[in-house]
């Protein structure tokens, strides 16, 4: 099985440094595309290759690069999103931490192909390590000539800047992260204009996620087919997968697309633990439905995740145990994004603290028998459509697959006046 | 009137020097104070704001978004515990009862010797070993609350 994104991180060693790097093959897609290939040659084989954005919302990355306007005369952005803060959520660290160089080569493969001259990793505050360790690798690029001007004599040029955040949940967002990044109050955009068009400072910007970033040196090295054949499924190359909750082995491991929920959750974090028994889980982050033991035999891809009313999103699962209580689960989930909703649009800003509130009182036994209603109000009404961004939709998702799968949950709250869960 | 130091306001023109907008350069700047002084005080939020160019209420409409700004002054560590799911599954409350307890300190407070300051905090993204917090640049993982005096004890 190959693991081209991790086979060469270890864990408790230091990444690889850019000598090392070399040494295993590390760049050399960067001297590919440049002195063999044009931007559009580029975008082609990335959209051949099936690449799916690995932060969540699942688009063609070629498809999204393919938007940038060529023929303009001004700068070009591209940002690799390393913002993750994704409740449950932690496959970008392990890459970001573990090999900062594959992201920086991949990053010239981009930017490349959208022809854009700077660039700039936007990391979460939190994250001290990845900060420490992408300084150190984007400084070796530039001493080795991968990044500044006239790149290995190819005639093109490319900065790389490290840019920390200061919290909040909303600069994820594609939107709002270069409203962050321009200094502003980190609340999404209008979309149209997409940031393919009008992004960073108004100019033609790509954001990509971290995970889809480290692909491309790999697709540009050993082409889109063999990308393909990684798979298990119609969504090609390999997914960095992992569970968090009360499992016996939580963790997280890069494994053929397509794997099952099942194989996940039995094989590779070993079960649950002693004495639990499995109620549900959502498949990827706070904002996806839950599924629930039907489902075990899905296979985690996009389509097939879809196809049971859910989203594959970040591919990191979050388990839901039968001594855990779901109400309280889901207003953990719903205080979250209440306190991170960005507070611009009034279907979110007023509706996700209504939602906390009823959760909370079920929670205290002053649930009341038409909050049932109430609740699913709001999965209608903060669903897609009606909101300036996905956060608020997002929160639904797993309000709307909680009422649906442990409604009796919820009621029993209501009729015992007390949380069954607690003593 | 708080004036900004001239190792301030160094580090906050190299700042502005690496965007191609004053204005998108703020953040950094407020960075810049809040590494110098613990927090930014609204004496401090005027020295910014003149600096860039910008009214102290835009300046402010910006910092107050942004959760690790602290606009009130902090301990000398800050205490961030991880409250979102996966660190809730696996108990995390306790180890903030716990912190409440031996400190004596709620969320947003501060210790009387202004040793410790308690914030909750959005997923750190390690959550195949929650429990988890972090006090200042460091990360714990795997927490029991009867790990935390030890740790507690590292920071003076």
């Amino acid at each position: 099985m190959e693991t081209p994104l991790t086979q060469h991180i270890v864990a408790g060693r230091q990444p690889l440094s850019l000598k090392e790097y070399e040494r295993v093959g590390g760049y050399e897609s960067v001297r590919k595309v440049l002195k063999q290939m044009t931007p559009a040659e580029v975008t082609d084989l990335v959209k051949a290759s099936n690449l799916k954005g690995r932060g969540g919302a699942g688009f063609g990355t070629g498809m999204k690069w393919s938007f940038v306007p060529m023929d303009v005369p001004g700068p070009k952005y591209l940002v690799a999103n390393a913002d993750e803060m994704e409740p449950g959520t932690f496959k970008d660290r392990l890459l970001l931490e573990g090999n900062p160089h594959q992201l920086i080569e991949g990053m010239i493969v981009a930017a490349f192909a959208i022809q854009a001259n700077i660039s700039y990793v936007f990391l979460r505050w939190a994250y001290k390590l990845a900060a420490s360790e992408i300084r150190k690798a984007i400084a070796e690029a530039y001493e080795a000539g991968y990044l500044g001007e006239n790149i290995l004599g190819s005639g093109y040029t490319l900065d790389m800047h490290l840019h920390t955040g200061v919290g909040r949940y909303m600069c994820g967002e594609e939107t709002a992260l270069l409203n962050a990044l321009e200094g502003k109050r980190a609340n999404p955009r209008a979309k149209p204009p997409f940031p393919q068009v009008s992004g960073l400072y108004g100019r033609p910007t790509i954001v990509n996620n971290v995970e889809t970033l480290c692909c491309l040196p790999h697709i540009v090295n050993k082409g889109a087919e063999w990308f393909k054949s990684l798979s298990q499924s119609e969504d090609a190359g390999t997914k960095i997968y992992g569970i968090s909750g009360k499992v016996k082995r939580p963790g997280v491991w890069e494994l053929p697309m397509g794997v099952t929920v099942r194989e996940l959750l039995e094989e590779y974090a070993g079960g649950m633990k002693d004495g639990l028994k499995f109620r549900g889980l959502l498949p990827g982050g706070a904002s996806t439905d839950f599924l629930v033991e039907e489902h075990l035999d899905v296979k985690m891809d996009y389509a097939s995740v879809a196809k049971v009313g859910s989203r594959m999103g970040t591919g990191t699962m979050i388990i839901l145990d039968d001594k855990t209580c779901p109400v309280g689960f889901v207003l953990n989930l719903q205080h979250f994004f209440a306190q991170e909703s960005c507070g611009f649009c009034t279907p979110c800003r007023e509706g996700l603290p209504w939602v906390e509130k009823i959760l909370r009182a079920m929670e205290r036994g002053k649930g009341q028998p038409e909050h049932m209603k109430i609740l699913e109000f709001h999965t209608q009404y903060l669903g897609p459509g009606n909101t300036f961004c996905a956060l608020a939709p997002g929160a639904m998702e797993p309000l709307q697959s909680a009422l649906k799968y442990f409604r009796a949950d919820f009621e029993r709250h209501i009729t015992e006046k007390r949380c069954p869960w607690k003593q | 009137m708080v004036t900004l130091t001239p190792e301030e306001i160094e580090e906050i023109q190299h700042e502005i020097s690496l965007v191609p907008i004053k204005k998108a350069a703020c953040i950094e700047a407020l960075k810049v104070v809040q590494q110098h002084r613990g927090w930014v005080s609204d004496e401090s939020m005027k020295a910014v704001a003149d600096l860039m160019d910008m009214s102290p209420a835009e300046l402010d409409s910006v910092a107050t978004f942004y959760n690790l700004i602290f606009r009130q002054p902090v301990g000398r560590h800050v205490i961030l515990v991880c409250d979102s799911i996966s660190c809730w599954v696996m108990g995390y409350e306790n180890l903030r009862q716990y912190l409440s307890d031996k400190l004596g300190i709620q969320y947003g407070q501060t210790t009387t010797d202004g040793r410790f300051t308690m914030l909750p905090n959005v997923c750190l993204g390690c959550c195949d070993h929650a429990p988890a917090l972090m006090i200042d640049n460091d990360l714990y993982q795997d927490l029991q609350p009867e790990q935390l005096d030890e740790i507690l004890n590292k920071y003076a």
